[in-house]
């Protein structure tokens, strides 16, 4: 089974989502689940980490867009890192490195967030 | 002698829901890698099948589990052609627009993408939509312009 799993550890103000495996159309309702839930917290300095993200299609792509208006509106952010090179093409092709902070790893993006 | 071009033809039929999403993308990899497609260029073939099919799940089928998504995959020294078809709900070809993403963004959009990728990834991407009869999305990759 090629399933989807996010997980979230909390640094200080910074909440990391770790997401794992495949972000289709399928698994997209447990990315906006947790996003949502830290809005609700109003934990919105958001790191996620792709490292084992295998697969994105748009409707993963889909779930950034929703969101991180409102997060920004709010004086948060999402953060990108870790992105393998075959999920980045994916971004870069629909022009998200223009729209979001990409890291190379998530220290960079806590440094981000933590130190301004 | 001129090599005969044998094509062939593969099927899947299967429910219009996003669980099954999986299943067609391993169908899809697995014939492009039988075609003759290197990795890089099988993975912009099934996220481009992917793409159609959340379309015809998400928009021609309303997420109707009971509705049938029906994928034809030709392949022969060329091509890879795939057929993807659905009796659902169509859609305004002439509509379609370059995704403006920033506009997107400020819209909280979380769609619209879908069709854009699938014509990037690509050679050739056509529509024939006929709503409650039969709609097609019909994309072709070469083998030689991907080597």
């Amino acid at each position: 089974m090629s399933g989807f799993e996010v997980s979230r550890i909390d640094d200080r103000e910074v909440s990391v989502l770790h997401i794992t495996g495949f972000l289709d159309a399928h698994t997209v309702p447990q990315f906006e689940d947790a996003l949502q839930k830290l809005v609700q917290e109003d934990r919105i300095k958001i790191a996620v980490n792709l490292d084992k993200l295998e697969y994105i299609s748009s409707a993963g792509l889909g779930v950034f867009m929703g969101f991180i208006e409102e997060i920004r509106e709010k004086g948060g952010d999402i953060k990108l890192s870790n992105l393998s090179q075959k999920v980045f093409k994916v971004f870069d092709l629909l022009g998200f490195p223009a729209l979001f902070d990409i890291f190379e790893n998530e220290n960079e993006v806590k440094a981000k967030f933590l130190d301004g | 002698m001129e090599r005969k071009k044998v094509r062939q033809k593969y099927q899947l039929k299967i429910s219009s829901i996003t669980e099954n999403l999986e299943i067609i993308r391993e169908f899809t990899r697995n014939l492009a890698v039988k075609a003759g497609f290197n990795n890089e260029v099988s993975d912009q073939i099934v996220l481009a099948v992917d793409e159609a099919c959340t379309n015809v799940i998400k928009h021609a089928h309303s997420y109707n589990a009971r509705r049938l998504i029906e994928l034809v995959v030709f392949l022969d020294p060329e091509k890879m052609e795939i057929v993807i078809s659905d009796k659902g709900k169509g859609f305004d070809i002439d509509s379609l627009q370059t995704p403006d993403i920033k506009k997107y963004v400020h819209e909280s959009r979380t769609g619209g993408l879908g069709i854009h990728l699938m014509r990037t990834l690509m050679d050739e991407v056509s529509f024939s939509i006929q709503p409650s009869k039969k709609n097609k999305v019909s994309m072709v990759k070469y083998l030689m312009k991907s080597a």
